[in-house]
This record gives structure tokens, sequence and C-alpha cells, in this order.
């Protein structure tokens, strides 16, 4: 716990610097506008602002990317509620709810009780990354290539099976990810690897021309003729419609802190990210309501718990990502890829190794919710404005982003050209219902887990019994057989019962 | 139609993992104490052979959650076709051209993909933001195309 403290100290030193604290605010306010506008994702704006972040120090990067991730979360809550559009994942369950208030003209509370959930939420989830990530790393840092190789593999087990969608497409995405992350040198053997004569391949596919093809150019090919606007009326939002009354405080309080312990249980286990946090706090928030029928009536419940679960799910995701090297979901997995581009080697060393970045992160989680919730008050209203920008003006520019933001990743045409085929193949993925996340991570694990499989069987001179052998990894080994023993029980007995009411899954 | 869209998934799933386990044979798979440069290819190979067998064999769960959220439409050609116009123009035009002509052309053919938007608005957005990119981009972060190729530099 001390250490802790000494380590904030040294954070807040590293994320105060003037050049840290500017890219701070730059992240989360570029974040806070992503959220709001709809048809603009997380993943897409981290990967187009990712190669401009090269030059700037690794400190400075992280702080900005991090601060998209997050400041992302306060925009898209605003999307949901005023419009009734999902278009920001975790923000999609609030619209239940946070819409349906904003038709009884209460939609300035719903967005008050909003960052009341984000900033208590946020609070939750950072300190328990402070009193945790440490903690986790001390154990981690005694493992061997079979644990890490064993801990990996039910990292990449969980993040595919339980995030939405089919279990069975999510780890075929999985292996899809890592059978690229393989293209290029060899580094073992100098070998060429799926390079096809390209030279252009040899040190393998860019991460940021993957993620932009499979979540910009695929998002904009889904969004272009299907996001229309409606027009936000009925709403005002100056400083005192924001304000929740005291009755609404004596409601929506409970329902924040339950909220708030959801999302940070969910941060801990790889693959239910802040999404799948929000969906079960508004399941739960209904089931132990007294008055379950004010659901989807406008329940200032059904606004503060998920919000609360989203924001503390949000910080708790960088848990793993820190203190293992192991990312949760997607848009970790691209943040470590920047860390990686930036050559710092992610794990459990690095909270000890890199005290800047581990600490300074921390700080400016704090600084940098503090900022957005302070932000938000006067600028909801801009916000707002800003919604009415047709996305037919919105998407070319960003087009024009994505390709001069590939191609500057290392100055080569080829890279944007790439782009488009993944672009293109991750759209035909998307109708094939896949669901493409599970892609990054196995790209961004491959290597690793690859280099530390090939160790451990060096070690164990080809005995594959050595992930057993050693408890630590005969665990980790252990619960990813449960979990798969689990989504082939539930298959099975789909199979034996296929009809089923998809509204089940919501009640 | 859902399970006519499972049995393609699958296919295309098991079609890349043979390719990866024919691949992955030609560059030597060696044995599980001195691997070859082939053996996590094969291995991943297999792996997405079985996986799309099941796929199709296996009924796949319905999506649950928000029903917007994972609404897939019928493709659309029309955007498809302007956006992937624009990064070919692009990729086409920033080395022979220069910037400024990548940039709106890039622009300017992906903002037709839209059925409502016209060909002068396509072209006033188009010059906004080559403006603005040649700005950003040339001045500022000094990509190193030129601006208007054997024009202005």
């Amino acid at each position: 716990m001390e250490g802790s403290f000494a380590g904030l100290a040294h954070g807040f030193d590293v994320a105060l610097a003037w050049h840290n604290l500017i890219w701070c605010f730059v992240g989360v306010v570029v974040g806070n506008m992503v959220g709001v506008l709809p048809g603009m994702g997380v993943l897409s704006t981290i990967s187009i602002l990712l190669p401009l972040t090269f030059s700037m120090q690794p400190v400075a990067a992280l702080l900005m990317l991090s601060g998209i991730y997050y400041g992302a979360q306060y925009g898209g809550a605003i999307c949901s509620i005023l419009l009734n559009l999902p278009c920001h994942p975790p923000h999609a369950v609030t619209c239940l709810d946070g819409y349906p208030m904003t038709k009884q003209g209460r939609g300035g509370v719903a967005l008050g009780i909003t960052m009341l959930a984000a900033i208590i939420g946020a609070a939750f989830g950072i300190g328990q990354m402070m009193v945790l990530a440490p903690y986790i790393a001390s154990i981690a840092f005694k493992f061997g290539p079979q644990e890490i190789c064993a801990l990996m593999l039910l990292g990449l087990l969980a993040g595919s099976t339980l995030a939405k969608g089919s279990p069975i497409k999510g780890i075929s995405m999985t292996l899809f990810g890592i059978l690229l992350s393989l293209a290029g040198t060899d580094i073992n053997t100098g070998n060429e690897r799926f390079t096809f004569g390209y030279a252009e391949l040899s040190d393998g596919f860019e991460l940021v021309a993957i993620s932009l093809g499979l979540f910009g150019i695929a998002e904009f090919l889904k969004s272009v003729n299907s996001v229309s606007l409606a027009g936000v009326k009925n709403v005002r939002l100056g400083f005192r419609d924001l304000r929740p009354s005291r009755a609404d405080l004596r409601q929506g309080l409970p329902p924040i802190l339950r909220g708030t312990v959801i999302g940070s249980l969910c941060s801990l286990i790889p693959g239910t990210g802040p999404t799948i946090a929000s969906f079960i706090a508004y399941a739960m928030e209904k089931k132990i309501s007294r008055t379950p029928e004010r659901f989807g009536y406008g329940a200032i419940e059904g606004v503060a718990s998920p919000e609360a679960s989203t924001h503390s799910a949000v910080q708790g995701d960088f848990i793993p990502t820190m203190s293992l090297g192991i990312p949760g979901d997607a848009v970790m997995a691209l943040l470590l890829g920047a860390l990686m581009i930036h050559g710092i080697q992610p794990g459990p060393r690095l909270i000890i190794e890199q005290p800047d970045i581990f600490w300074g992160l921390i700080a400016s989680f704090w600084i940098g919710n503090i900022i957005l919730v302070v932000l938000n008050v006067p600028l909801i209203g801009i916000w707002v404005k800003l919604l009415m920008v047709p996305y037919r003006y919105l998407y070319p520019t960003a087009l024009f982003f994505v390709c001069i933001g590939v191609f500057a990743t290392r100055n080569e045409m080829f890279d944007v050209a790439a782009t488009l085929g993944f672009g293109a193949f991750g759209y035909l993925l998307l109708q094939l219902g896949f669901e493409p996340a599970p892609i990054l991570l196995g790209f961004v694990l491959g290597p690793r887990l690859e280099e530390n499989f090939r160790r451990a069987l060096l070690l164990s001179r080809g005995s594959m019994e050595t992930f057993i052998d050693r408890p630590i990894s005969a665990v980790f080994i252990g619960i990813s057989v449960l979990l798969l023993a689990a989504q082939v029980y539930a298959a099975v007995r789909k199979m034996r019962a296929p009809v089923k009411l998809p509204e089940e899954a919501f009640d | 139609m859902m399970r006519h869209r499972d049995h393609y998934a699958g296919a295309l799933i098991a079609a890349i993992g043979a390719f990866a386990v024919v691949e992955g044979r030609s560059y030597g798979v060696g044995s599980l104490t001195a691997m070859g440069s082939g053996f996590f290819p094969v291995a991943l190979g297999v792996g997405m052979v079985v996986l799309g067998i099941a796929m199709a064999v296996v009924p796949q769960s319905a999506p649950t959650g928000h029903a917007n959220l994972h609404k897939v439409s019928a493709p659309d050609w029309r955007a498809a076709a302007a956006i992937a116009a624009g990064v070919v123009l692009f990729i086409a035009l920033a080395n022979s051209a220069g910037l400024a002509p990548a940039i709106f052309g890039c622009v300017f053919a992906s903002a037709l993909g839209t059925r409502t938007t016209t060909v002068k608005e396509a072209a006033l957005l188009s010059l906004g933001v080559t403006v603005f990119g040649v700005l950003l981009f040339r001045y500022g972060l000094q990509v190193p195309f030129p601006i208007l190729a054997g024009v202005i530099y």
C-alpha cells in the first residue's frame, strides 16, 4: 500500500509535467468528441492517431491514447441518452432508460447522474488498479515460459469466447489473428513466412493497417447509408438542468455503487470488458428492483448502474494489460501494440522498470477523469451541435485520415493497399456474422505465444507434460479447459432445445 | 439464411486453415523439441479447419443484446465501390500527382458513396479537407509528398 502512494506521487510528477498534461488533455477531449459522433469508433480513432504518436515520448503517447478510450465513454452516454443511438457498444443499454428520460424532458438529469456515475465508477476502477496491478505483477514476476504460455492461452480463450457472438467464431478469429502475426521473418530461424515475395512484408503486417482496415474501413462500409440522425429536441442543458434533485440522488446512488462493483469484477476477467459489464449491471438492477415495470420507461437506476459499471470496467481493463502484458480486449491490444512500437516490452516487469509509464498513466487517469467531468458541463451544448454534423461529411474526411495515417506509419504505400484489403475482408467477416475484435488480440499476442511455446518445449525436451507439471501453469490450463467445457456444454444444450426466445438473454 | 451464412463462414475459416497447413508444411514443421518455422502455422491451420467444420455443423448462438447493435444490412455496393475508389485514388495519386490531388480524389470519390450527397457538395467538402490536409500534413507533419507534382513542392 505504501508503495502505491509513493508510486502515485511519482506518477503525478510525471503526469503533471506540462507536455504530458497537454497530451492527456488532447486525448480525453478527442475521445469525448469521438464518443459523441455516431459511426466513429474508439478503435479506429486510436489507430488513426497512433502513427502521430511515433515522434512523441512513450509516456505522452500512452497517456493520450488511453485518454481517448476513457474519454469516449463520457461521450458515448450523450449519444445514447439524447439520440437513442447505440453507436457505442458499452452505452447501448443506456438507451433503454436514458432516451425515455429525454422524451420526458429529463435528459439533463440523466446526463447529470451519468457524470456522477462516471466519476464514482472511474475512481473505484483506478483505485483497484493501483492496488491490484503491482500485486499481480509481483506474482507474475516468477513466471517461466510455461506459465506465460498457459496464461496467454487462457487470456485468448476468454477474450474470444466470453465476448459477444458465437464462441466458435470468436476462437477462429483469434487463430486467424495469430496466423496474421506470423507473417514476416521468423525470428528463430530467419525464414520468411507468408510474405508471398513482397519485400514490404518481411517485417510482417502493420498493426495500424490491420486495425484501420478491420475497424475503420469496414465500419464506414457498414454505416455509410445506415447512420441517419434525428434532431435533438426537448432538451435543456444548462448547468441547472444537469443537476439531479435530492430524490434523484437517493434513487440513483445505490445503483451507482452496485454498478461500480459489477464493473470492477467484470474487468478482472479477460474478455468481459465494459460492454458486458453494462448489460449485467442493467439486468441485475432490473431484477432486484421492487418496481421492475418502470424499466424501459425512464427509470433512473437503468441509467445510473450500467454507466457506473462501464466506467469502472474501463479503468479496470488496464489491470491485466499493465500487470501481465495480456490485453483483455481489442482496445487494450492496440495500446499494448503502441507500447511495443515505442520499444517497451509489456509484461510483469513493466511496473518496476517503467514506473513513469505505469504510475504516470494512473495519475493521468485521475487528472483526465476530473478534466472530463469539468469539461462536460459547459461542453455538452457543443457536443450536441456536433451530433448534427452529418455522417456523410464525416466519413470521407476520416477515410483520408486513415490513408495518410497508415502511410505515415513507415512511409510505405503498400500498407495503405493492405488496409483496403483488410477493410474488404473485415466487411466480409461482418456479413458472415464474425466479430473481428479477437483478431487484434491474436495478432498482438501471437509472436510472444510462439516464442514462449518454443522455449517451453525446448526446456522440457519436447514433453507437453511440462504445462501441467508446474502448478501455476496447470491451474491456468485447468481454467481454460473448464471454460471450453462450459462452452461445449452450452452448445450441446442448445442443440437439444433449439427454440429459444431472444429476449431471454435480457431478463 | 442464418444457416447458410454459417456454412459460408465455416468454409472461409476452413479454407484459410487449409492454406496455412499447406503453406506451413513447406517451411519445415520440425519436432516438438526443435520446432521448425512451419510448426505454428500448421498447428493453427489444423485448428482453423476443425473450427470451420464445427461452425457449419453446430448451430451458432443468436447474437444477444441490443438489437440495433448487431444488425448487419445487405451489402451496399455503391458505398463499397466509392470507399475502395477513394483509397485507390489516394495510392495512385499521392506519389505521382502530389498530396493535394490525392486528398481531393480520396475525399471526393468516397463522399459519393451516399445517395444523398450531391457532386457539388462532395467537391466543396473535398476542397475544404484538401486545404486543411495540406496545411496539417505537408507543413505541419512534413509528409514526404509534393503538394502538386512539378508545380508546388
